[in-house]
């Protein structure tokens, strides 16, 4: 009886994580940085998620400890007004990928607890629909970079 | 015989007139890549603040080449994209950008103190001055240039966007409207404007 209870219990443990395999673990960050800018001034985030998964994924936002809040926006630009507006999910579809880069997609980080200065690293929790998170970090660039590359 | 000798004092007159026209217009026609809006928008003018407390004026930056953007500094992506982008503009132009200053106006007058703005634009460039000025002032600047923006309604916490016009606006060293920008304009063509407007051999 043991033994078989085991296997069950096993065979529905393998069973229910394929079934429902976390978000975050079929993605993979890159290109992430933030525009550093002076005092407590909000603070845009980018990166390059790429998904290698069958299934899309949605990033819903992200943690910080070093921000107090963290918003998923969309900077547009229709009929020469330049807007930034709150978004929901942003999708990163099967096997593909989901860029957050300036004047796009980004993440508002809000309230820096302490001063970032360009040059240090900041850890930022992303969050997915379903819950999974992925923990990625950031490098901080100067208020005049234009891409995580620098100029 | 008469004929002959009208119409080459007719074609001489209408070439004088011409050149009273182009004289009275003021500007020289300069071979522009971006939107020439030379004659079409008025001279540079407003009554603002600078950051560094100082009361300034357009004719202030007369003798300057003015890059006019509007925007703020809570602003965290499309304006710090675009004040990079600037900077770049103005390394590529070398010493000829001394003569050059990026003016970015404040759209949002109840966060803007000159103190934050001064931090911010210098986070961009040294030639680079954030003005500001109490809502009327700006919007008198705004609706001169047939620019807008709109602030949006507050979140939960207190913070709110401001939307706005995205163009960048250039004068000449005599504070004349020449050409617009948008922000998806490329660098080579602001570069080679800025650079007609610049040179003192082009544009004595």
């Amino acid at each position: 009886m043991k033994p078989s209870r085991l296997s069950l219990l096993l065979a529905g443990l393998l069973l229910a994580g394929g079934a429902h395999a976390a978000a975050a673990d079929h993605v993979r960050a890159s290109h992430a940085w933030i525009r550093v800018l002076p005092g407590a001034l909000p603070a845009g985030a980018y990166v390059t998620l790429e998904n290698d998964g069958d299934q899309p994924v949605a990033l819903s936002g992200a943690d910080s400890t070093v921000y107090a809040d963290v918003m998923l926006h969309r900077s547009s630009t229709a009929g020469g007004m330049s807007r930034m507006s709150m978004v929901d999910s942003l999708e990163v579809p099967a096997h593909g990928k989901a860029v957050l880069a300036p004047a796009g997609y980004h993440l508002m980080l809000m309230q820096p607890k302490a001063p970032v200065k360009a040059g240090d690293t900041v850890r930022l929790t992303l969050k997915f629909t379903d819950g999974s998170t992925l923990a990625t970090d950031f490098v901080a660039r100067p208020a005049n970079a234009l891409d995580d590359t620098g100029h | 015989m008469k004929p002959r000798r009208t119409r080459p004092f007719l074609l001489l007159l209408l070439l004088f007139a011409t050149g009273l026209l182009l004289g009275g217009c003021g500007s020289t026609p300069l071979p522009f890549r971006l939107t020439n809006i030379s004659g079409h928008m008025p001279d540079l003018d407003f009554r603002l603040t600078d950051d560094s407390g100082k009361p300034v004026t357009g004719a202030d930056y007369r003798g300057k080449v003015v890059l006019l953007y509007f925007g703020y500094t809570h602003c965290p992506d499309v304006c710090p994209l675009t004040l990079a982008q600037l900077h770049v503009v103005m390394q590529r132009l070398g010493p000829l950008a001394d003569g050059a200053r990026i003016l970015f106006v404040s759209v949002d007058p109840a966060r803007d103190t000159p103190a934050i703005m001064h931090a911010y634009v210098n986070a961009f460039d040294k030639r680079a001055v954030g003005l500001v000025g109490d809502a009327r002032s700006v919007e008198a600047l705004s609706k001169r240039y047939r620019s807008a923006f709109t602030r949006e309604p507050s979140s939960a916490d207190g913070t709110y966007e401001v939307s706005h016009s995205s163009a960048i606006y250039v004068f000449d060293n005599h504070g004349r409207a020449r050409v617009l920008a948008t922000p998806s304009a490329s660098q080579d063509d602001l570069v080679h404007d800025l650079h007609l407007l610049l040179d003192p051999g082009i544009n004595p």
